[in-house]
């Protein structure tokens, strides 16, 4: 298989990180279809910390307005796809773990594909698929927040 | 644990013996046949030695064997050679060469299966994409059979090729050649009577069935057929085209005029030597033992038996009673075809799956859409192919590691 998949793809083949269900799940989202092949279901757990904290080193444009930003406490999935699409759902749910919402939302599928080191071309609609999962399931977090508010 | 390879399908081991048969020709004798010295002669002589032994197992004449460099090149000689032939004919008749000169209702018209090797189906696809032929694509049954009566159905007066395959490569149902080709020997004749219509060719891709069925052209009524040594434990790159004498066909490698002017390129002698070698320990093998298909099937048997057993939501796919006696194609609902490859792989074991991830095509496989497997279970899919080296321990082996996998898969998956 080394020929096939990168050490990397291989490992998170292996042991996937975040790979379960969240029963509390403040939101979900399920992408793909068994049609195609590939499908995957995120589901996040998300709360609150003092925005200050984590700009403190990144940057000095504080808003003082909000002071509190919504970030991803946990994060899980579940997939039904090939070794690259059950890598790159967990690679993405490791890269967004404990990042706010909107750093979360930056994630790219070239960023995913990167993480897995050598991918196959023909498997880059995989980390396409992971990065459309965390997009979709904050999104759909933030729809049901709005919503309520 | 040594591997367990159950991927005969896709090929096989070379045996030591044929592998011993083939060496001396490699440096000791290196000769080319068609060179007119002791060297060249004496490579002549092996070549068509080799070629005697295989034309008993296929019950024909020595001329009537074309050495190719394997199975798609066959298939390919077969289908292009007879459309062109067709043509040609069609041409003169029309009164020499001209442009463009048939009409669509002209042109001639092959008939195929839907689930035919690749080898094929993207030939007939592509000759019928730019313009040159007219094709029916016959549809399989749910249980992987192509009746006879489609096929029938399927003909029209410029039909002049029928080319279905003996056993489905992928889900090992075995097909109804004599059947079909006795149905066309019968319309020849009567269109040969009225002097309607052309003359039918009937192509049968033999690959998979080498090992287990009845080669006998003469008892299968086949025109042309397609036969490849690497998978049954024959070196890879050498292959054969069955034709009978009088098949009128174009040849599509044109050069020094080898192989009754119908193949040209320098005779590959070791290949042609490990071809025959690995086709006469079958037939030896078969004299020795009465049923030589029975070890293999009772291991296929268990196989299916065991994994529809154990695991739930499995489905064997394709007949079972019709069916080679080296296939297991299977599906697993929830669990992704190359998912499981890897984790089989990461046991030990080799085997080959239709799902869309593993071809690099992200189709699902074409062979179990056209048996109407759904795609929820053909992405899902994994073919075990066993051969008569098949021990039992290694299908006891797979039947633990398996259930594990899919269960492992299951877990993974948000579709349960």
């Amino acid at each position: 298989m080394k020929n096939l998949y990168s050490e990397e793809i291989m490992d998170h083949f292996r042991n996937p990180r975040n790979m379960g269900v969240i029963n509390d799940a403040d939101a979900e989202a399920t992408i793909g279809n068994p049609h195609c092949g590939d499908v995957m279901k995120m589901y996040i757990k998300v709360a609150k910390r003092p925005l200050s904290q984590k700009l403190k080193v990144k940057s000095k444009k504080l808003d003082k307005q909000t002071e509190n930003e919504e970030y991803i406490k946990d994060i899980k999935f579940q997939t039904l796809g090939c070794g690259a699409a059950i890598a790159s759902s967990s690679i993405a749910t490791e890269l967004v773990k404990g990042k706010s919402l909107t750093e979360a939302l930056k994630l790219t599928s070239d960023e995913i594909a990167r993480r897995m080191g050598k991918l196959p071309p023909v498997k880059y609609h995989c980390s396409i698929l992971a990065e459309e999962g965390i997009k979709k399931v904050i999104e759909n977090y933030e729809n049901r927040r709005d919503k309520n508010q | 644990m040594k591997r367990i390879y159950l991927d005969n399908a896709a090929t096989t081991p070379v045996k030591p013996e044929v592998f011993e048969a083939m060496k001396p020709y490699f440096s000791r004798d290196f000769g080319n046949a068609s060179s007119i010295h002791s060297d060249g002669q004496q490579a002549r002589a092996t070549v068509e030695q080799a070629r005697h032994e295989i034309v008993e197992v296929l019950n024909c004449k020595d001329s009537e064997v074309v050495f190719t460099s394997g199975g798609s090149e066959s298939d390919n000689l077969a289908i292009r050679g007879i459309v062109e032939s067709a043509v040609g004919t069609r041409r003169l008749a029309l009164g020499g060469w001209q442009k463009n000169p048939q009409t669509a209702d002209q042109l001639p018209h092959v008939i195929t299966s839907a689930f035919e090797h690749h080898a094929v189906l993207k030939t007939v696809q592509m000759l019928e994409k730019s313009g040159e032929i007219k094709a029916t694509y016959v549809k399989p049954d749910k249980e992987g059979l192509i009746a006879a009566e489609d096929v029938k159905a399927a003909i029209r007066e410029n039909t002049v090729l029928v080319s279905i395959m003996y056993v489905n490569n992928e889900i090992g149902t075995i097909q109804s050649i004599r059947e079909i080709g006795k149905m066309l020997e019968k319309l020849n004749s009567a269109r040969s009577e009225a002097s309607t219509g052309r003359r039918i060719y009937f192509h049968c891709d033999a690959i998979q069935a080498a090992e287990y069925l009845n080669l006998d052209t003469k008892y299968l009524h086949v025109d042309l057929m397609t036969l490849s040594a690497h998978k049954i434990f024959g070196p890879k790159g050498i292959g054969l085209l069955f034709m009978k004498s009088g098949v009128k066909i174009t040849p599509q490698i044109t050069g020094g005029e080898q192989e009754w002017r119908l193949r040209s390129g320098t005779e590959n002698v070791a290949g042609i030597v490990g071809f025959a070698k690995a086709m006469e320990i079958i037939q030896n093998a078969k004299c020795k033992i009465r049923n030589y298909n029975s070890k293999t099937e009772k291991l296929r048997d268990k196989l299916i038996d065991g994994i529809l057993d154990r695991i739930p939501k499995s489905r064997l796919n394709g007949s079972r009673e019709r069916r080679s006696p080296a296939n297991v194609n299977v599906s697993f609902f929830g669990a992704e075809g190359e998912s499981i490859l890897i984790n089989l792989d990461l046991a030990g074991i080799s085997a080959s799956s239709g799902s869309a991830c593993t071809s690099g095509a992200l189709e699902p496989s074409h062979v179990l859409e056209a048996i109407g497997v759904k795609p929820e279970w053909s992405h899902g899919s994994v073919r075990f192919s066993l051969s008569p080296e098949t021990k039992e321990k290694e299908i006891d082996y797979l039947l633990e590691e398996l259930p594990k996998i899919i269960e492992k898969l299951r877990k993974m998956s948000p579709i349960k």
